[in-house]
């Protein structure tokens, strides 16, 4: 006779199978639950759920708008997957992208009456540079003052927003916008070019893409990646091998705050096209989720992109056609993370049934 | 500056801080059991819309408070249920909770935004603020049970060989926890600022968090700290009130710069925080077999 209830037992080794499933578990998981919330809100489930995640992108411009919302989510993920690696908790994402949007916003708005070809590649080094000076803070603060990087990296989130809220109220506020907080649009030139006619998918998504590449030749192929994973499993065994982790630490946080900012700029001078207030719909806080769907694996990374950003469109749509507050997208947001967190069990661990006779 | 003047401003300092000694307190029992639980803002938030919420339903302030609490039970459960049982990362999990708090009360609070209510006096959660504090000081250092919890967040290796459930003292504290920050975020929603708003507790719940370290772990300290945070927060709103030439922007921020440079100056003191950080925290218990 076995027991009622499974044990947890450790596995030797961490089991590979399990660590592409879990995301897959945890996914479907969501939608179990996602149904049964509907059902308690007193919607039909299949139609509730056909809305969230089927009809958004049931035409091209909503697959357009998928990609639109996934280039933000998978570039700051990419770019988090270099500090969560090496278990650097950088949850300031948000706050690099909006120095990003404010810096290579900047130059967009100072070139505002020019149109030239450098302009774009300006704006996005600009953009680049002003979320890694963002991120390059509280690495300093880590390494130098051994200061929590999650709680600083989450307080300049704070500053950044009223750094930018000062800037579009008061010294870059559009002289032609009627006084509403917004400043002036940038040139054409300034604009990310559109991939397609009519579509809003931009050439960030192209940008986005090289750089995950780049990370994943990073990640896979040079030895600054594998210093990045090997301090990440065992901080001992990287002291041994002589990696210096004050480095380590500096260039995650760079790099992640660039890529942020990267996304910022991309964001403000694709779909948006000046700098206000709400530039970002939490996709710095967001992207921590696609990190940890995606493994911190490139390819997942993308598909987790794609799972989430899903769930921004359907949270519109559900909010449009079953006047359900759009913020069960954040909802289905948190859940797939739980799941995913308490799936993870079984990646270290397995379960059996003990034998009690 | 006339005496009622002072008076005032020190009134209004205590009222605003309230909800930090609550949310930094539940979280430094938290803590000092060896868990590290980051969902403090959505905690604060969810306790903060159920209480709005039943408040209006009932109108009767003692169900709305009572929810809340139930509803910080429920959350710092389903933590405490990932982080113990499954042995989840607790700073993934303490996130997940966050984002999952901020959704589920901007959901919940949607049709109750601008909904005008009475609120309640402050002036007994402000007693009971320091009052608590007293207590989980107590508790720590003059019972056994405090001396339990916290060889727990120091060593859960060796308080499991002396027979105590680390599983089930962690899960109690981790509740405590919740309760405390869900009542902190009631107190915000009831008696604060009588109203809801989504992201109404704007960082505190993170500053609680910084509040802990801040203290390095010492109950008494996390009031001075919050009065600090307190009196800067209210300095900053009177000195934008006062309307000089220097934009509102930069006084918003002063107390998110506050924390990063309080955090700084303590932490920068290594062998401190080793010394008084409970030094199991963050680290997950598996029994084995």
């Amino acid at each position: 006779m076995n027991s009622l209830f499974p044990s947890i037992v450790s596995r030797s080794q961490s089991s590979g199978l399990m660590n592409f499933f879990v995301p897959i578990i945890s996914i479907v998981l969501t939608l179990i639950t996602g149904s049964i919330i509907f059902v308690l809100l007193g919607f039909d489930p299949v139609y509730a759920l056909y809305t969230f995640f089927i009809s958004p992108i049931s035409s091209t411009y909503g697959i357009s708008e998928l990609f639109v919302k996934a280039t933000p989510l998978a570039l700051i993920a990419i770019g988090l997957s270099y500090c969560f690696k090496n278990n650097i908790y950088n949850i300031g994402a948000e706050g690099q992208l909006t120095m990003g949007a404010i810096f290579g916003g900047g130059i967009g708005i100072l070139f505002h009456d020019t149109n030239a070809f450098w302009l774009l590649p300006l704006m996005i080094f600009a953009g680049a540079i002003g979320g890694a000076l963002w991120g390059l803070i509280p690495a300093i603060l880590k390494t130098k003052f051994n200061t929590n990087e999650i709680l600083t990296s989450l307080m300049l989130v704070y500053v950044a927003l009223f750094i930018l809220d000062y800037l579009v109220v008061g010294p870059w506020k559009d002289p032609f916008g009627y006084s509403f907080p917004k400043s002036r649009p940038f040139s054409e030139s300034g604009r990310m070019p559109l991939l397609f006619d009519g579509l809003r998918v931009h050439f960030g998504l192209i940008i986005t893409l090289f750089l995950i590449f780049v990370s994943w030749f990073i990640f896979s192929k040079t030895i600054f990646g594998f210093q990045l994973k090997v301090s990440g499993y065992s901080p001992k065994a990287a002291r041994y091998a002589g990696f210096n982790q004050t480095t380590l630490v500096f260039f995650a946080f760079a790099i992640c705050g660039a890529f942020a900012g990267v996304a910022g700029l991309a964001e403000v001078s694709g779909p948006i096209g000046l700098l206000y207030r709400d530039i970002s719909p939490n996709y710095g806080f967001t992207a921590i989720i696609v990190a940890f769907l995606g493994r911190l694996h490139p390819i997942g990374i993308i598909f987790a992109s794609l799972v989430i950003a899903l769930t921004y469109l359907g949270a519109e749509d559900a909010q449009l056609f079953l006047q359900i507050p759009s913020a069960v997208g954040f909802i289905f947001q948190g859940l797939v993370l739980f799941y995913l967190l308490g799936a993870e069990l079984l990646i270290n661990y397995k379960l059996t049934y003990k034998k009690l006779l | 500056m006339n005496l009622d003047l002072i008076l005032g401003i020190l009134q209004i300092v205590l009222i605003a801080t309230t909800p930090l000694v609550f949310a930094g307190i539940g979280e430094l029992v938290t803590e000092k059991s060896g868990v590290l639980n980051l969902g403090v803002e959505g905690m604060m938030l969810v306790g903060a819309v159920s209480a709005f919420i039943i408040l209006v339903i009932t109108g009767s302030y003692f169900l709305a408070f009572f929810v809340s609490i139930l509803s910080g039970i429920i959350m710092s459960g389903l933590f405490a249920f990932l982080v113990l049982f499954l042995m989840s990362n607790q700073i993934a999990t303490g996130l997940a909770l966050t984002i999952f708090g901020i959704g589920l009360s901007s959901m919940l609070g949607k049709q109750y935004i601008g909904t005008p209510i009475d609120g309640l006096s402050p002036w007994f959660f402000v007693i009971f603020s320091f009052l608590i504090v007293f207590l989980v000081s107590y508790f720590f250092y003059k019972t056994k049970a405090g001396l339990i919890l916290r060889a727990v967040g120091e060593s859960h290796n060796s308080a499991h060989a002396l027979g105590y459930s680390v599983i089930k003292i962690r899960f109690l504290s981790i509740l405590f926890g919740g309760s405390l920050c869900a009542l902190a975020g009631s107190y915000i929603s009831i008696c604060y600022a009588p109203m809801w708003q989504e992201g109404m507790t704007a960082g505190r719940g993170w500053i609680a968090l910084a509040l802990v370290v801040f203290a390095t772990w010492k109950p008494e300290r996390v009031l001075i700290g919050a009065y600090i945070f307190g009196g800067v927060t209210i300095l900053q709103m009177n000195l934008q009130a006062l309307g000089l030439r220097f934009p509102g922007q930069f006084f918003s921020m002063a107390p998110y710069v506050a924390t990063i440079i309080v955090l700084v100056l303590i932490s920068s003191n290594k062998l401190r925080i080793k010394l008084s950080a409970p030094a199991s925290l963050t680290i997950p218990f598996y029994k084995g077999r």
